[in-house]
């Protein structure tokens, strides 16, 4: 077997190595990586600086992936040096290893401009893993940063940055963002898109000098102006790791010069990725790599006639909530140009037509379509009859429609390079039915995720079983599925309802969306987030249920139905003092008191001297109890007692949905805890409890979740199951659509078969809210603005 | 939203014409960003509310008055979670425009139009112009 050594663990080199691990073997494989780990997406890292993902979460190829493939992997080695007579490289740890076929893979690295200080404390490029790692140890709140470069990779820097606390600044060179991929009206859209989420941009500043004694204190200007830092990320552009190239003899341009089968200057030397230039040509994107590995796999097992002959340039950036893609020429001269603007959207578009065809497309804060014009492109479609239609797509009648009106050869993954053709026979002949199923075997999806839509929408039209794993979204206002945006909430540290629907949403909200967002946050911060009350419903600014004429019905709490003569008499008192239209016994075993005015609730609740019982809102409602062994014959257990302790211990917390209890002493179930969302059943030595159950608009009998001997271990299960489902269910939804949904098994497995660490978790942020709630009805006496239950009175005499 | 730019409409004149008065109801700081309050006025009761700083409006607290009946079944509007420039009313989630009264949603036929009263604010001071 021959020898095949490659330099370089990144996607270009081991995107080749997997092409050429399809042919029949013919090499043994060496890897050297300069950095010491596998191979990761560093596509990806901008994810990672901005929490949305875990380091190990954009592993391409894991050890086990080398092992596998029995390729030597050793990382942390540089090669410094090529002997092309020799047929060696030799490395920085001293080896020197032979090799029959040399694959160059170095990539690029951050180009420094020449800035006095860059070598203080506090200076970073932003290029590895282990820039990224630093990058997020040495942010945080207080620190003010900044980025030089207003790329693309500058940018995503800054975002990240900023969701790891820091004040950020972005000082870009030219009068516009992202130059190599907007024009000025997409800069500008740009500009306000991120000083809306908080990030400074400076145009037109060139950096002379990093100011500082040992750490960086000071970013100067040419103009000698400056801003203070105390870090500052340099994303300036890149160059080609050429070096080695050189060394070899190669012919060097600004990168390795390879033809179009992908073969160097030298016949054993081949090179791949962002080190090469192919038709004068340096790529800095992902796709392009892909490519050119598949054409140069092809080339060195000897399989010729591959030919690679450039790649339609394309770049999106990975921002959440900004989107910007930019495709082709769209500044080629003879165009016609054809724009969109809509200000107060912030959405920018801008197609170029040459000769029929599409040259180029610019598309700010509306990038859904962007395939469509990435097949125009790659396609090079003449497109006579969609003329009138190049701004938006024809309206499809179902959501097939789009992927049908692709045809097979159609390119869906731009990065990894899949067409439609290829995934529909990943379907048929693979079974494949989920999107990871779909990355698994066709590694479509796995570069930028931009065509996670459309595989999406591939998936749903042809596999047979398709299991959607993208739940469906909030609302329009803010288009995220809630899971997601719970993941994003958390890693973006947003804390108001205000804040997310302005970086994720449109900025406005709804009446769906934002109780949505409020219990969102209220639930993921523990209580410790910025309470807004105009995203709440009326029933929850005044802790009380609106009723048809706009009065309000208040129900104190009784906790698992036992009052005493005491309270009957308070709530006789004041159902007599604020002429109470209807006082009832509700079906919770409580005492409803209708038809009050808002202005009266705080009196009414200070008279009354009880809780609030939560009737009102998605919360802890109440524990129906039976009377037990406290005076039943046939209790078996103490329901009244283990009901009000229960209701003690949820009360005053925001769920989902609304969630009602019931505790029984035994089968007979008189207080109907099979029918309730959290029931516990006494039985002879100890609690069944059940989760789930519902008699409302839906009937459901309740799935027994576990099964204890003491009352103690009853309340604990009940509160892994409770907190559980404050986190994973979504608004407004139900236990008994949430256990159903989900399986009582993976219930049971997530809760109190969990492992320790898990249960610890949803104890301790129970814990958490529990500690931070509070009684509602107290806002009668502190109010959380001065008119909260009152109306306005007017400052002038009325028709003077 | 730039539809909803389009349906601001200016306020009258500040002079109050013959059968009109202004009456200062509250002072904007009564009124929290993005909620209504109600206003008895003679035997009117009105809805006035702040739909606080936005994209839209400008990056003031900006104001706007309504009957305080919903046209569907008489739901206090004042109540409502305020989205946008609309309002949503609490009972029957009737999407009420707050800068014409216009309904936005159900769709229903235009006489079912919420009265709307201009509205200036002076030093800090909200005031209303309604019919004598």
């Amino acid at each position: 077997m021959r020898r095949l050594v490659v330099v370089g663990n990144g996607m270009a080199g081991m995107a080749c190595v997997e092409q050429i691990l399809k042919y029949e073997p013919q090499f043994r494989i060496t890897v050297f990586g300069d950095e010491t780990h596998v191979n990761y997406n560093r596509v990806m890292l901008s994810s990672v600086l901005a929490g949305e993902k875990a380091a190990d979460e954009i592993i391409i190829n894991t050890e086990e992936w080398y092992r596998r493939n029995e390729i030597d992997l050793r990382v942390g080695v540089r090669i410094v040096d090529v002997d092309p007579r020799a047929k060696t490289v030799i490395g920085d740890d001293g080896s020197v290893t032979p090799y029959d076929a040399l694959l160059l893979a170095t990539g690029s690295s951050a180009w420094m401009p020449p800035i006095e200080g860059l070598d203080k404390d506090g200076v970073f490029a932003f290029r590895t893993l282990d820039d990224t790692r630093q990058l997020i140890r040495r942010s945080g709140p207080g620190t003010e940063a900044v980025v030089i470069g207003g790329g693309l990779l500058g940018l995503e820097a800054a975002r990240g940055l900023q969701v790891q606390g820091c004040r950020v600044t972005v000082v870009h060179l030219m009068a516009t963002l992202m130059e190599r991929q907007l024009d000025k009206d997409g800069g500008q859209h740009l500009v306000r898109t991120m000083e809306r989420l908080g990030v400074r941009v400076l145009l037109g500043r060139s950096t002379k000098a990093i100011r500082g004694k040992k750490r960086v204190e000071r970013v100067e200007f040419a103009d000698g102006e400056g801003v203070d830092a105390n870090l500052v990320v340099v994303a300036a552009g890149i160059r080609p790791n050429v070096d080695l190239g050189r060394k070899a003899g190669l012919t060097v341009k600004r990168g390795i010069v390879v033809n179009d089968a992908m073969e160097t200057s030298d016949p054993d030397i081949f090179a791949v990725g962002e080190c090469v230039e192919h038709r004068g040509i340096c790529y800095g994107l992902v796709a392009p790599l892909y490519e050119q590995g598949k054409v140069l796999a092809a080339t060195i097992t000897g399989h010729g006639g591959a030919e690679y002959t450039g790649t339609v340039q394309a770049a999106k950036l990975k921002i959440m909530g900004v989107d910007v893609f930019s495709a082709g020429d769209w500044d080629v001269s003879g165009a016609d140009q054809i724009k969109y603007e809509d200000s107060g959207r912030g959405v920018y578009k801008k197609v170029a037509v040459k000769d029929g065809k599409l040259a180029g497309v610019i598309l700010v804060g509306d990038t859904s379509d962007s395939h469509r014009y990435m097949d125009w492109l790659r396609t090079n479609v003449d497109l006579g009859d969609t003329r009138g239609q190049l701004l938006f797509p024809p309206p499809s009648a179902d959501a097939g429609l789009d992927v049908a009106e692709m045809c097979d050869g159609a390119t869906v993954c731009g990065c990894v390079g899949v067409t439609k053709g290829t995934i529909i026979a990943a379907i048929h002949e693979r079974g494949v039915n989920t999107i990871s199923q779909l990355k698994e075997s066709t590694r479509a999806c796995t570069g930028c995720g931009s065509c996670t839509s459309l595989c999406q929408d591939l998936l749903r039209a042809v596999a047979p079983d398709f299991e959607d794993e993208k739940k469906k979204v909030i609302c329009a206002c803010v288009p995220f599925a809630e899971d997601r945006l719970r993941e994003i909430l958390r890693s973006q540290k947003l804390k108001s309802v205000q804040e997310v629907l302005e970086i994720y949403g449109n900025g406005i909200g709804c009446e769906i969306c934002k109780p949505a967002l409020s219990y969102m946050l209220d639930m993921l911060w523990c209580g410790d987030h910025d309470e807004d009350r105009s995203a709440r419903f009326i029933n929850d600014r005044v802790h009380a249920n609106i009723q048809k004429d706009g009065t309000f019905s208040v129900v104190p709490r009784i906790r698992g139905g036992v009052t005493s003569p005491d309270e009957l008499r308070r709530i006789a008192d004041v159902a007599d003092k604020y002429r109470v239209p209807m006082v009832k016994i509700t079906g919770s075993q409580r005492i409803d008191l209708l038809g009050i005015k808002k202005a009266d609730l705080p009196k009414v609740w200070a008279d009354l001297g009880m809780p609030s019982g939560q009737a009102y809102t998605k919360g802890v409602r109440m524990v129906k109890t039976c009377v037990g062994t406290e005076f039943c014959r046939f209790g078996t257990q103490d329901s009244t007692g283990a009901g009000i302790e229960l209701e003690r211990r949820f009360e005053q917390l925001f769920t989902p949905h609304k969630v009602k209890m019931a505790t029984v002493g035994c089968p007979r179930n008189c207080a109907e805890a099979t029918v309730k969302d959290i029931g516990l059943i006494g039985i002879e030595g100890g609690w069944q409890v059940v989760v789930g159950g519902a008699a409302g608009k839906s009937v459901r009998k309740a799935d027994l979740l576990t099964t204890v001997e003491t009352t103690e271990q009853a309340l604990d299960a009940s509160e892994l199951f409770f907190q559980y489902y404050r986190e994973n269910a979504n608004y407004l939804e139900r236990t008994y659509d949430f256990v159903e949904r989900l399986g009582i098994e993976k219930v049971r497995k997530e809760t109190i078969y969990a492992p320790d660490a898990v249960k610890c978790g949803l104890r301790d942020r129970f814990a958490k809210s529990k500690a931070r709630a509070r009684d509602a009805w107290l806002e009668g006496q502190a109010p959380t603005d001065p008119t909260q239950f009152a109306s306005l009175e007017v400052l002038d005499k009325v028709f003077t | 939203m730039t539809e909803a730019v389009r349906s601001v409409r200016l306020p009258p004149s500040h002079e109050a014409s013959a059968d009109q008065n202004w009456v200062r109801v509250a002072t904007c700081d009564q009124i929290p960003p993005r909620q209504g309050r109600s206003v008895s006025i003679g035997d009117r009761e009105l809805a006035i509310f702040n739909l606080g700083p936005s994209t839209e409006l400008g990056a003031g607290d900006r104001f706007f008055a309504t009957d305080n009946r919903c046209p569907h079944k008489g739901g206090p509007l004042c109540d409502g979670i305020v989205t946008g420039v609309s309002a949503v009313c609490p009972l029957h989630a009737w999407k009420i425009n707050l800068t014409d009264g216009r309904v936005e949603r159900p769709q229903v036929a235009s006489e079912h139009c919420v009265a709307t009263y201009a509205v200036r604010v002076d030093e800090g001071v909200i005031a209303v112009s309604v019919p004598r």
